[in-house]
């Protein structure tokens, strides 16, 4: 066995105290905490009963770097990042100019590499047509050489099934795999609110769940047809999941993704006292009903729902903070996914093997992404997480320059006190 | 009466005995009205902001005249005249309206939700005036005010609304008021101008004219926005004329002496036709002068509220 040259001591994992023994930035072994040991050259971090967890995954970022930098950039969003528990990041596309070119991906990566280079690692996802345009396809074998691990057309839905069919085709020469952002283009409107009695009452135009399903259906036909997989971005209602339940049961190589937001918040936010027309509820898809929400929890636990991402969509102070028909849709999340989603695993509606599988095993299974399950081998991402800790959602407690999120002013449970990614330190 | 409330933003904030309330003011400023000298010293060196980012002469002409006749400086801000064709931001107008320190400043908006956008920045009171399609509620408390006049009582009456209540903060804002009075709704219009989930709203729902319109006791109609058509929610005017605009024939299947209404300004010969406006049973004339009185009523109650009447 190889000698260790970092070891975690006592930490908390499935209720056992733990020592971690990682050499060469993989694991090596994880056994029962003894009282004392012989450390020899290795670091000792010592975990003080913290727990300990893999690192996180997340499939659908957006980092906002070239373009908009004052929303957020590499270096802010990475921070987030390795404050929120996540490992691997894969950032979209629709930046400016659009991630649809080998020195777009280059400069994402570049700057990745100046402000964080122990991690967490950036994984761009390369346009899938030119300028997210929808018309011709992107030169994606230029970007998957320079990096690009997926590809999508993430903010601006395909509307050619033609063109996305052959999309998909394209990319599977590279080994790739298409992320789709499902919205009809003429039913669904980008508006953030779901349409229905909330929407009715508001007087906002809105956003029919099928708007999103009906894409659903066309995208499971396409990979059942050419037998190639398409990962379905930000699934947000019922219709999508019975869709998606029925593929899987076919056999067709769909995979979907939901956020920590459908997971716990309805289009009734919209409504409240207080949060009434809040624009930091915002987002596309938008929130949905009671019903969708307990659909999607349902659809995490059995699996038909593979993964979770943040659908990370930080925006600055003065675009939320007007109009809501004006402001533009997105939740940060990168900060906050952490203890809102095991909040769900400590209330007993998530259960652990979900909460594992959604932001680690799956995502990095779906695009062949590093991954940390403890087993000797695997890279040594984890960090120490203090789940007891309280803290309030605020500006100055979010590390991402997006402080669009309806949970401002409220006080979640848990926080990363130490991450290590490949068994060093990055905070 | 102590008014509690610091902001207009929709009727659904009023309680029964609050609207009625409102009423009773209006009916005083009404007698007013009849007088050779109309104007009463009751606001004098109070000010009123009159923030239309949308254009309405109508009910900017009816607060303005509210606020002249109590004696009230009235200024106005137009989408023109402000600099939001500058681009500038709604947060950023609220801060300029804020630093000029009226007392209210009333709000039309394209946007649903922006009454209480100012309103939750502002400490003044927020009169909204319409803000896109959510709410109008000083329109729904005229018009209300106006078959009260006619009635006296609205329960037990039948109230049908016509036309398109999609895009209908009117329709809105009649229909929870309405309802609070005791009346009966139901809507009328094709299925492309109904909301989404009407059938959750108390009222019931017509596509057919000549069923909706057997015995109620008053028609609203709504104004039909004649770019509706573009957006392909209709296929042609002339046939949603034949089909849904108001005409004799529907009124006689309706309760005799029915009323009929309509919030102007009016396309004659679409939603309603010409005859029917000047018609016995029109109530369009009594509704633009309900307007000041209603107008008077809340820019008095809520510019006086903090008990310094
Ligand atoms: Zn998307």
């Amino acid at each position: 066995m190889a000698k260790a040259d970092l070891i975690v001591r006592r930490a908390k994992m499935d209720g056992k105290d733990v020592d971690v023994f990682v050499s060469r930035g993989k694991i090596v072994e994880v056994k029962k905490s003894v009282r004392s040991l012989d450390p020899g050259d290795a670091i000792v971090e010592e975990a003080f009963g913290l727990t300990l967890m893999a690192s996180m995954t997340d499939v659908h970022v957006h980092l906002r770097e070239p373009g908009y930098e004052y929303k957020e950039d590499v270096e802010s969003g990475l921070r987030a990042a390795a404050w929120g528990g996540f490992s691997n990041i894969m950032c979209m596309a629709n930046t400016k100019p659009v991630n649809d070119c080998d020195s777009v991906t280059e400069l994402m990566l570049e700057k990745a590499r100046k402000y964080w280079p122990k991690g967490p690692r950036l994984f761009p996802i390369g346009a899938l047509t030119k300028g997210l345009s929808g018309k011709e396809l992107a030169p994606m074998a230029e970007l998957a050489r320079a990096g690009c691990a997926a590809f999508s057309n993430d903010g601006v839905p395909v509307k050619s099934s033609k063109i996305f069919r052959l999309a998909v085709e394209y990319a599977s020469d590279w080994d790739r795999v298409v992320i789709d952002h499902c919205e009809d283009p003429y039913l669904g409107v980008a508006a953030g609110v779901n349409e229905g009695e909330v929407s009715s009452r508001l007087g906002l135009p809105a956003q029919p769940d099928i708007a999103e399903a009906l894409q659903v259906g066309r995208d499971i036909l396409l990979a059942e047809y050419l037998d190639l997989p398409i990962h379905l971005a930000h699934i947000s209602c019922k219709k999508s999941v019975d869709l998606i339940r029925f593929a899987k049961q076919r056999g067709v190589k769909i995979t979907a993704e939901t956020t920590p937001h459908y997971l716990t918040m309805t289009e009734d936010i919209l409504e409240a006292e207080g949060t009434q027309y809040d624009t930091n509820a915002k987002v596309n898809p938008p929130l949905r009903t009671e019903a969708d929400r307990l659909c999607m929890i349902e659809a995490l636990n059995d699996g038909t729902i593979d993964c979770l991402a943040t659908d990370h969509a930080p925006h600055a102070l003065h675009e939320k903070e007007t109009e809501f028909d004006v402001a533009p849709c997105g939740i940060t999340g990168l900060d906050t996914a952490l203890s809102v989603t095991w909040q769900l695993v400590r209330d007993g509606v998530l259960t652990r093997e979900a909460f594992t599988r959604a932001w680690t095993t799956a995502p990095t299974a779906i695009f062949k992404l590093p991954v940390n399950t403890f087993k000797p081998g695997d890279p040594a991402d984890f960090f120490l997480f203090d789940e007891d800790e309280q803290w309030t959602v605020s500006a100055t407690t979010l590390y991402s320059k997006g402080k669009n999120t309806p949970l401002l002013g409220s006080t979640l449970k848990g926080r990363v006190k130490t991450h290590f990614i490949a068994g060093k330190k990055i905070v | 009466m102590k008014w509690l409330h610091k902001d207009l933003l929709d009727v659904s904030q009023l309680s029964r005995s609050e609207v009625m309330a409102i009423f009773e003011t209006a009916g005083r400023f009404q007698e007013l009205q009849e007088r050779p000298v109309k104007k009463v010293p009751t606001l004098k060196g109070r000010s009123v902001i009159l923030f239309f980012a949308e254009p309405s002469t109508r009910t900017k002409t009816s607060f303005d005249v509210a606020g002249k006749r109590l004696s009230a400086d009235t200024f106005s801000l137009s989408k023109s005249s402000s600099s939001l064709t500058k681009g500038e931001s709604l947060k950023d107008t609220a801060l300029t309206l804020q630093a000029m320190a009226p007392d209210a400043i009333v709000i039309r908006h394209w946007c649903s939700g922006a009454a209480r956008f100012l309103a939750d920045r502002l400490d003044c009171s927020v009169i909204n005036a319409g803000d896109g399609r959510h709410a109008h509620p000083t329109q729904a408390l005229l018009d209300s005010f106006t078959l009260h006049q006619e009635w006296g009582d609205l329960a037990g009456k039948t109230v049908l609304i016509l036309g398109d209540i999609a895009h209908s903060r009117v329709a809105r804002s009649n229909v929870i008021l309405l309802n609070k009075l005791g009346a009966k709704v139901r809507l009328c219009g094709p299925r492309t101008l109904l909301p989404p989930a009407v059938r959750t709203w108390p009222v019931e729902v017509y596509s057919d004219l000549n069923e909706a319109v057997r015995n109620v006791d008053a028609v609203m109609c709504l104004r039909l926005q004649l770019e509706r058509q573009k957006d392909g929610l209709l296929p042609d005017l002339r046939e949603y004329a034949r089909t849904y605009g108001l005409g004799q024939k529907h009124v006689d299947l309706a309760n005799q002496d029915v009323k009929i209404m309509h919030p102007g300004p009016m396309n004659r010969g679409v939603e309603i036709s010409s005859d029917l406006a000047d018609a016995a049973g029109s109530l369009v004339l009594d509704q633009v002068s309900s307007g000041v009185v209603i107008r008077m009523a809340l820019l008095f109650l809520y510019m006086t509220r903090k008990g310094e009447e």
